[in-house]
């Protein structure tokens, strides 16, 4: 009888939800109670949601437990493990049983997250026990080509995962046909866009993958170097990452004449990033493994000409490396099979904002965004009026409701102003206000341009001023003309990505939301109900009880009234600081 | 832009400095002559002291040949590195999207003014140093604070500032300990 497996996710947000100590206390009992149980770590499943996640593997199957908390776990481990039931009510996947959550894992394609929740990330035994470092012993034991690898990666229609969606195999192609004894690989694993987290997920829970997808590329191109450029905002990442490199190389896939390809030599180390937004574009991202200051260089000469140390360069970020290995051993056709006509295989996506079920999922290119979030993701939070999702983070756009038929591929993302982008998807409801929405992003990429170029440096400032007094309610006749005429000033003023898409989130917004910029504009008025300076709170007076409540509290002394008396609110006086709507206990304050 | 001119005022030295620069000599011999050093050798610096001090950077300049002007640059460039130095606790409040949309903004302003300091201060006594990040990637417990390794989810400005006490009554609980113990030594 093979034991039972009792296997936390401590990724990085389990660990956060608490999932570290319902280990140590799973710890505790099992040695408290002499219980005969594996305990086990692995990584995130994506479901994000119901962390922390327990999962419990028996001969009768597997059973995944959501947001376990230390008592949960003793029960759990009561019922389950000494008792033989499992606790129907706490389980949120099972090959046994139907959960009301089965919905988030139907139509999910895993493929870059194929072990990422299933393996222990910092042992190499279970990453080669689901087919690890299979990809590059085919290359060794069938003696492929590197050309026949490229071509590979060409026909699997694989394009750039980092948001750009070049094809990768074409890279590839460059970065070999350029002639150097030096040439290096560098891994992109500089996630700045704020709202994602796939990459994380994926350094987290299988670095291997990443690190066998680099070894294929670099064999590919004939690079004898590789980096790893990753945020030091991720540690977990980082330190999974140098486990597995080491592992690799005691067991030779790192090192001189890897699994006895005469003159295939190559290692790789781990630079960390230093937490500048325009470094995750690829020729920044250069200066800044060199020692200097990120700011990007002009292209021509490409990377794959000169890149790093003006040596052929090729720069994939970790999505696309973690999908490399899987084709290498399933077949381009295989990959092919999945998404639509230009763009293949499947896409992992950072669904978060006002979704109930919130997480990473994979899903095959050409679902529609709807199905996204009303299918896997369950609808939006309080069953709100869904409004718009924002793709691609301060590079992208907004896509209102109203084209949530759009289907999930580069060129119909493209289509609609927004960008692929990096994969994260944020769901905003009708209390997010768009026009704040702009400001919020255009605040970021100002604060991230580097400066170089003065459209970007200059342009991003004043359309943040200009927004940000729209929001204050100073929004004048004009502004939205100024906008847009600044934003393609900015977009062809730039010499690189960040400047070039700086404006996509203003123009989105103005695009599909233009009437909400005019309420703000010319009614003074936040449709959202967001933007404080231009709400007005007023007192209703049915239902004020005059418990005085909010008089007292009030900072300027905006309120008056007696005892047991309805309550009034000078408006000349307020300062709209919203003290009295959150301390009113019978909701007789309006705002609108 | 990223690079954010410094008043004088703010870049004097506040404090007497205590930095034993000797601790800087293994990092030098790690990364002297290497391409690409200078960025490793100032992160390890302020993993040394929580900050750059500027007699580490001459120091650095003295024995690695990198220009100080150079260093200036990428530290005031990279929002990782600090010239100043930092609370015992760095309190990061995360203002991704994810959080924004969740409304990370009252939380930064309740521990704003529960702390009296703005973005980027540090409380006078030494203890908190506040900070806003662009995203910590737990976007789906937003909205979040990290403080030291630890993660805090699914906050209200209320919930926010509960955090902050609570480690302030353990800091100024071990501070009386320390005193009484000093007391008790002598």
């Amino acid at each position: 009888m093979a034991q039972t497996k009792v296997i936390v996710g401590l990724g990085s947000c389990g660990i956060a939800a608490g999932a570290g100590k319902v280990y140590e206390e799973l710890q505790r009992i099992k040695v408290a109670d002499n219980l005969d149980f594996e305990l086990k770590k692995t990584s995130c499943i994506g479901m994000c949601f119901k962390e922390p996640l327990v999962e419990i593997i028996d001969e009768t199957g597997s059973y995944l437990y959501g947001e376990v908390d230390s008592k949960k776990a003793d029960e759990i481990i009561e019922k389950h493990i000494v008792n033989f039931t499992p606790v129907k009510e706490y389980i949120v996947k099972s090959d046994t049983t139907e959960t009301k959550f089965d919905h988030y894992f139907e139509g999910q394609v895993k493929i870059a997250l194929r072990n990422c929740g299933y393996i222990d990330p910092e042992n190499i035994d279970e990453y080669e026990a689901r087919g690890g470092y299979q990809a590059i012993k085919k290359i060794a034991n069938e003696r492929i080509g590197v050309q026949e690898v490229i071509k590979s990666i060409l026909d699997s229609g694989l394009r750039g995962r980092g948001g750009g969606g070049f094809p990768t195999g074409l890279k590839w192609k460059f970065a070999n046909n350029n002639r150097s004894k030096e040439k290096y690989i560098i891994c992109n694993a500089d996630e700045g866009d704020p709202g994602a987290f796939m990459d994380r997920s994926v350094l987290e829970g299988d670095p291997h993958s990443v690190l066998e997808g680099m070894i294929i590329g670099a064999y590919a191109i004939g690079a004898s170097d590789g980096v790893i450029y990753c945020r030091a905002e991720y540690p977990l990442a980082i330190k999974r990452l140098n486990i597995a490199i080491a592992q690799a190389r005691d067991k030779g896939y790192l090192g001189k004449d890897i699994l006895g390809i005469e003159g295939f030599d190559f290692d790789l180390y781990i630079k960390e990033g230093a937490g500048a937004f325009v470094c995750g574009e690829e020729t920044a991202l250069i200066a800044s493994v060199e020692g200097e200051r990120g700011m990007p260089r002009k292209r021509p000469p490409f990377p794959a000409v000169s890149g790093l140390w003006r040596k052929p360069t090729n720069i994939n970020n970790v999505e696309t490396y973690a999908n490399i290995p899987w084709i290498i051993s399933n077949g381009a056709k295989e990959y092919a099979k999945y998404g639509t006509e230009k763009s293949k295989g499947t896409k992992v996506f950072a669904l978060t904002g006002k979704i109930k079920n919130g997480g990473l999922v994979e899903v095959p290119m050409g679902i529609t965004i709807k199905d996204i979030i009303y299918k896997l993701g369950g609808g939006i939070i309080d069953d709100k009026k869904f409004k718009a999702v924002q793709l691609g983070g301060p590079s992208g756009g907004c896509i209102p409701e109203y084209l949530s038929h759009t289907i999930v591929d580069y060129d119909s993302v493209n289509a609609t102003g927004a960008i692929m982008g990096s994969g994260g998807m944020v769901v905003m409801d009708e209390t997010t206000c768009m026009v704040d929405i702009a400001r919020f992003f255009l605040e970021f990429t100002c604060k991230e341009s580097c400066g170089k170029c003065t459209f970007c440096r200059v342009g991003t400032k004043r359309m943040l001023e200009i927004l940000t007094r729209i929001t204050e309610g100073d929004g004048r006749e004009g502004d939205i003309e100024k906008l847009e005429e600044l934003a393609y000033q900015i977009k062809d003023g730039s010499l690189c990505g960040l400047g070039q898409t700086a404006p996509n989130p203003v123009l989105t917004t103005i695009k599909y939301f233009r009437d909400e910029y005019e309420a703000h504009i010319r009614d003074k008025k936040c449709p959202a109900l967001n933007c404080k300076k231009l709400l007005t709170y007023e007192i209703i007076e049915d239902k004020c009880t005059g418990c005085m409540v909010c008089k007292r509290g009030c900072p300027t002394k905006a309120i008056s009234g007696e005892k047991k008396m309805p309550h009034f609110i000078d408006q000349e006086l307020c300062i709209k600081c919203g003290d009295c709507y959150s301390k009113c206990k019978f909701d007789s304050i309006k705002i609108f | 832009m990223r690079v954010t001119r410094i008043n004088k005022k703010d870049s004097a030295p506040k404090a007497e400095s205590k930095v034993d620069l000797k601790l800087i000599e293994p990092l030098i011999k790690k990364y002297k002559n290497k391409k690409g050093n200078l960025i490793p050798l100032l992160q390890g610096t302020q993993n040394l002291f929580g900050y750059i001090p500027p007699e580490a950077m001459l120091l650095l300049s003295r024995e690695t040949g990198l220009k100080i002007s150079d260093m200036y640059g990428v530290a005031t460039f990279y929002a990782q590195f600090r010239l100043n130095p930092v609370g015992k606790h760095i309190v990061k409040i995360c203002h991704g999207t994810a959080c924004h949309v969740q409304n990370a903004k009252a939380v930064t302003e309740d521990l704003q003014n529960f702390l009296e300091v703005k973005d980027g201060g540090t409380t006078p006594d030494n203890i908190f140093t506040l900070e806003t990040v662009a995203c910590l990637g737990c976007c789906s417990l937003a909205p979040v604070m990290m403080i030291g390794e630890e993660t805090y989810g699914k906050l209200n400005g209320k919930k926010a500032v509960e955090v902050i006490k609570e480690i302030k009554r353990k800091e100024t609980l071990n501070q009386k300990k320390s005193l009484t113990e000093n007391i008790s030594k002598n």
